[in-house]
This record gives C-alpha cells, structure tokens and sequence, in this order.
C-alpha cells in the first residue's frame, strides 16, 4: 500500500486551512490512508485535520525541532515518509512548505512538483498542473522517480470535512540538527492582516496619485474585512511598505476576492493575483488590462468611488 | 569568503506567450529574452559581500548558448569569473545537479540565488542544491549579515518575519528588495566583452519532472463591467454577495 503523507502546519491555534486543502486534495487522488506529519502540535489542533480524514498523525517531539529548522523538519519528513512506507508526499506551498519541499523530494530520491493548482490520478499515475511564465501559461506535469512530492497552492484547492478517527503517533525522529538552518526570532504583524492570510484584499495603485489618499484603500479594506495590497509602482515610489507588494517580484496571492484600485494591470501584477477567486477592477481608464481579467469592474474616479463603497459595505454589515 | 552566484535566462514577461507546435513549450519567435529580474539581486548581494570580506565572486548559468549574455552582464557588474554551462534540460533537478558539479570543483563557502525565475516559477532549485550538497538552506532573504562563518538571516513569512541563523558553507535565495543592484558602467560592458568564460558541459542527469501538456489558462472571467453611478455600486455589492457569494 503506497499511501500519501501530508505535511501539516499550523498557526496559533488553528491547523492551517492550506494544510486541510492539502489533506482533501490528497484524499481525492489516492483512496489509500492519507497520514499527516506536524512538529510540536496539540492534539486539539490535530483533532482538526481529522475532521478533514487523516486517520494518523506522526507528530515529531524532539526538543530540538519545537522551533522551525528547514534541513532538520526535511531530515525529519523524510524519515517519517519512509518509515511509514508512503510513496507521495504533499506539502502546501507556504513559505516553509516551498522551502522544504525540493529538500525532502531530494532526500527521498523524489521528483518535485511546485505549486500546483490541480492533481489528477485519472491516468493511473498523479498528472499535476501548474502555472508558468507567470501565470500566462498552464504546464500539465509527471514526475518520472517512484516517490513523488508535491506542494500544492494555497486557496486553490477546497478543503472539504469527512471526519475519521484519527490515531496521534508522538515520534523522536534521528535526525541531527547539526548543519541546519534554525529559526531565532520571529515578529508578527500587529493588528494588520497579511496579504498572504487573507481571504480578501483591496490593493491601491499610481491612480491613488499619493500616499496621503491611501486611507481610502485601508477603510476599504476594513470595510470588506481583508487586508491591503500594493503595486510594484506604489511601493517603489515609498508610498507602502514591500510586505504589501503583490505581483511577481512580491506576494502570490490568491484570495476569495481581490480589489484593484487604481491599478492598471500590468502583466507583473497580474502574476501575483491572476488566481484570485473573483477579481473586481475600479479604474478610470477603461482600457486599462486590469477589466481584461475582472470578474466584476467599476469604470470611475477612485476618489469618487471608493468612499460610496465603502459607505455601502458599511451599511450592508 | 568565495561565493557562487546562480542565474538564468528568461524570457521577459511581457511578451506575449504562445505555445509551439510540439505543444510543450512556448514559441521563442518574437521573444526577448532577458536576466531573470531577481538574480540582479543575486549578483549585487555577491559584490557587496565581497566588498565586506574580501574573497571572489563567480557566476554561473545553465543553459543554451544565448545564456552567456547574462554571464557578461554579470561580469560587467564586477563578479571575478563567469562559468557556462551548457544545457538544453529544463528540469530543476538535473539544473541543480550541474551546479553541484561546478561547486565541487571550486572551493565554496556561500550559494546564492534569485527566490525563483520567473518562467518556470519552480522555486526549488535553491533548496535541491542545498539538498544535493548536503548543506543548510534558507530562502526568500530579505536581510543578510554574515559575521566571520556566521549568518543570520530575515525574510517575511505568513503574517510576519522570521530571523534564521545558519553558519557557512551554505545555499542562500534572496528576495527583491535587499539591495539596489548597481548599473554597469558602459567601459565595464565593453570589458565584459572581451572576456573569456569558463565553460563546462552538462553532468545530463536525467530529469524528473517533464511536461506532458502546456496550455494558455482561459479566461473564465465574468467580465461584468460597470459604471460609477451608486446604482453601480449596488450592483456590485449584489453581485459579490449574491453572485460570487464572497462577502
């Protein structure tokens, strides 16, 4: 029985909704036991991905893995993996995730796919789909090696419940942490909601003409509920900080919904938000690319738009 | 400190993709191909590091014969020696193997690369080097310091930023935004020219990962394009609600 290892993280104290999308998604290409693996994790939290149909989890207890370290979790993984005779394993393609995955696959004698946005096993064997050239093209992938891992995009795939008994195995892995890269500190964003979290998120571009009237773009996005998002154009310029850049060289994002404000479209921008579920475009320029990949468009001043809007979003609570 | 710098050539993205005949790939007519956007991050945090503690700076790229043009861009910018690979395979992983067959002939102390290139958007070759070396890995660096064999490390994760620490020999991919990569001065161009590159043939590992299919995503767009009345407006809300069902 060649069966699916998911790698499991969590946040707070809630398993991450990319790590149960990944479980569902293992579930649909495989009707063997789908066995997760997580670090240092609760069982309340782990009660969660049972929801979701593991039947086992391997949660790794060595003290010198209770902070994140990118070769001793994919020393770890590896060795899970092969203990428990699975043949594929799936990570979500966070920031860990993408960092450990061509690790592992390496250490596992694994070919690696990344960020694929659907898996398929109609064929017999799993043809996964991903995006290129920024997102302008789609490649249908198979890996040749035996063992196969992949990481699948976050908010592509739907998590779904089918809740099981689920089996907690508390494990001291072999690993050595010596040679390894280990997290020391980490800072949280206070108050603000990160693009990369959120299910919504309202983006200001060069059609905010500064960064005094970028209020707007944060009342709408507090009106909606999300986070704020930035172009290239506007973060160079100094008006908002990198970490809210989306676009090619900053965030991948994909939302349930994304606002465009001001913003024209250009193919980088466009690389960082094409798979956002609905896509909603408020521009004065008609011709402006962004209405050529909008669900939903507002052809408008900004200025004048966006304060009704957020009236209305307001009174619609 | 002698550090290996990793780049590659791509096509520019606003050129408009087709797909070729075989189906399996684009159709490079009418396609400019340039330094992936990242590695010139890559190349400048090499010359920096090297202006801090002292060593060399070499270049190196996989690919077909084209991909020297990065290689004099690099040197043009100030890196010591260039190496060309040269390379038709596509796959991360024989890529990566290439360049564990240089850095094994070459006395290393720091990988870098550019967080991913943006044709193939495979962010792993970084990590699969670092794997094949049997060396630490930390990704996405948006702030570096290295302090004698020390490294510490920040870059942004879900929700915040994460501070690594790792020590040399190690493999490293930066994120735009760390440094503000220099222009090459034109006599530095003309230089770059001129000088001879080192060149290695490929170690053709067998790669695994190929494609089978390559498609251009239709667009699926509702395309519902309106005004700026507040009617508009309610419309829109509507739609998010009751259409789209995200709010």
């Amino acid at each position: 029985m060649s069966s699916i290892l998911v790698v499991l993280e969590s946040q707070g104290s809630n398993i991450r909704r990319a790590s149960l999308e990944a479980i569902t998604a293992a579930k649909s290409i495989s009707s063997d036991a789908i066995i997760g693996v997580s670090f240092h994790t609760s069982d309340a939290i782990l009660a969660q991905a049972g929801e979701y149909g593991l039947s086992k989890v391997v949660n790794v207890t060595n003290s010198e893995l209770a902070v994140y370290s990118s070769v001793g979790y994919a020393k770890a993984i590896t060795e899970v993996a092969t203990q428990n005779n699975v043949s594929t394993i799936i990570f979500s393609a966070t920031a860990h995730g993408k960092e450990l995955a061509p690790y592992v696959a390496v250490k596992f004698n694994a070919g690696y796919a990344s960020d694929c946005i659907a898996l398929d096993s109609t064929s017999g064997s799993v043809v996964a789909k991903r995006p290129i050239y920024a997102g302008k093209a789609n490649v249908m992938v198979s890996i040749s090696t035996d063992n196969k891992v992949f990481s699948l995009r976050p908010n592509v795939f739907t998590a779904s419940k089918a809740p099981t008994t689920l089996s907690v195995e508390s494990k001291n892995v072999t690993v050595s942490v010596i040679n390894t890269a280990t997290v020391s500190n980490v800072f949280r964003n206070e108050g603000k909601l990160d693009v990369l979290e959120a299910d919504i998120i309202v983006s200001g571009g060069r059609g905010l003409r500064g960064p005094e009237h970028f209020h707007l773009i944060e009342e709408l996005a507090s009106a909606f509920g999300g986070a704020v998002g930035a172009s290239r154009a506007v973060v160079d310029a100094g008006w908002r900080p990198h970490g809210e850049q989306v676009g090619q060289t900053g965030k991948t994002v994909s939302p349930n919904l994304y606002v465009a404000c001001g913003i024209s479209g250009a193919v980088q921008h466009l690389a960082g938000m094409s798979s956002s579920k609905v896509i909603v475009a408020i521009n004065k320029d008609k011709d402006a690319p962004i209405f050529k990949v909008a669900d939903y468009g507002l052809v408008g001043d900004v200025f004048e738009i966006l304060p009704k809007l957020i009236t209305k979003l307001q009174s619609f609570k | 400190m002698n550090i290996l710098v990793c780049i590659s050539q791509v096509p520019d993205t606003t050129t408009k993709i087709a797909v070729s005949e075989d189906g399996l790939s684009i159709n490079p007519q009418g396609v400019k191909f340039i330094l992936n956007p990242y590695d010139e991050y890559t190349i400048e945090e090499g010359l920096q590091l090297r202006e801090k503690h002292g060593g060399t700076v070499t270049a190196i790229t996989v690919g077909g014969a084209s991909s020297q043009d990065i290689l004099r861009t690099a040197l043009a910018m100030g890196v010591d020696e260039a190496i060309h690979v040269t390379s038709e395979s596509k796959d991360s992983f024989s890529v990566s193997n290439d360049i564990v067959s240089a850095v094994e002939t070459l006395s290393i102390d720091l990988v870098l690369f550019g967080r991913q290139s943006i044709d193939y958007d495979s962010f792993q070759t970084a990590s699969t080097v670092a794997a094949l070396l049997d060396q630490p890995i930390i990704t996405m660096v948006s702030s570096l310091a290295v302090d004698g064999t020390s490294v510490k490390t920040e870059r942004d994760i879900e929700g915040g930023k994460e501070v690594m620490e790792t020590s040399l020999p190690c493999v490293l991919s930066v994120q735009k935004g760390i440094n503000n990569p220099r222009y090459p001065k034109l006599p530095d161009i003309m230089k770059a020219k001129k000088r001879t590159l080192i060149e290695r043939t490929s170690s053709n590992v067998e790669p695994r990962v190929s494609t089978i299919s390559m498609e251009l995503p239709s667009s699926k767009r509702a395309g519902i394009i309106l005004g700026d009345t507040e009617a508009d407006i309610s419309e829109l809300v509507r739609l998010l609600h009751v259409e789209s069902k995200v709010i």
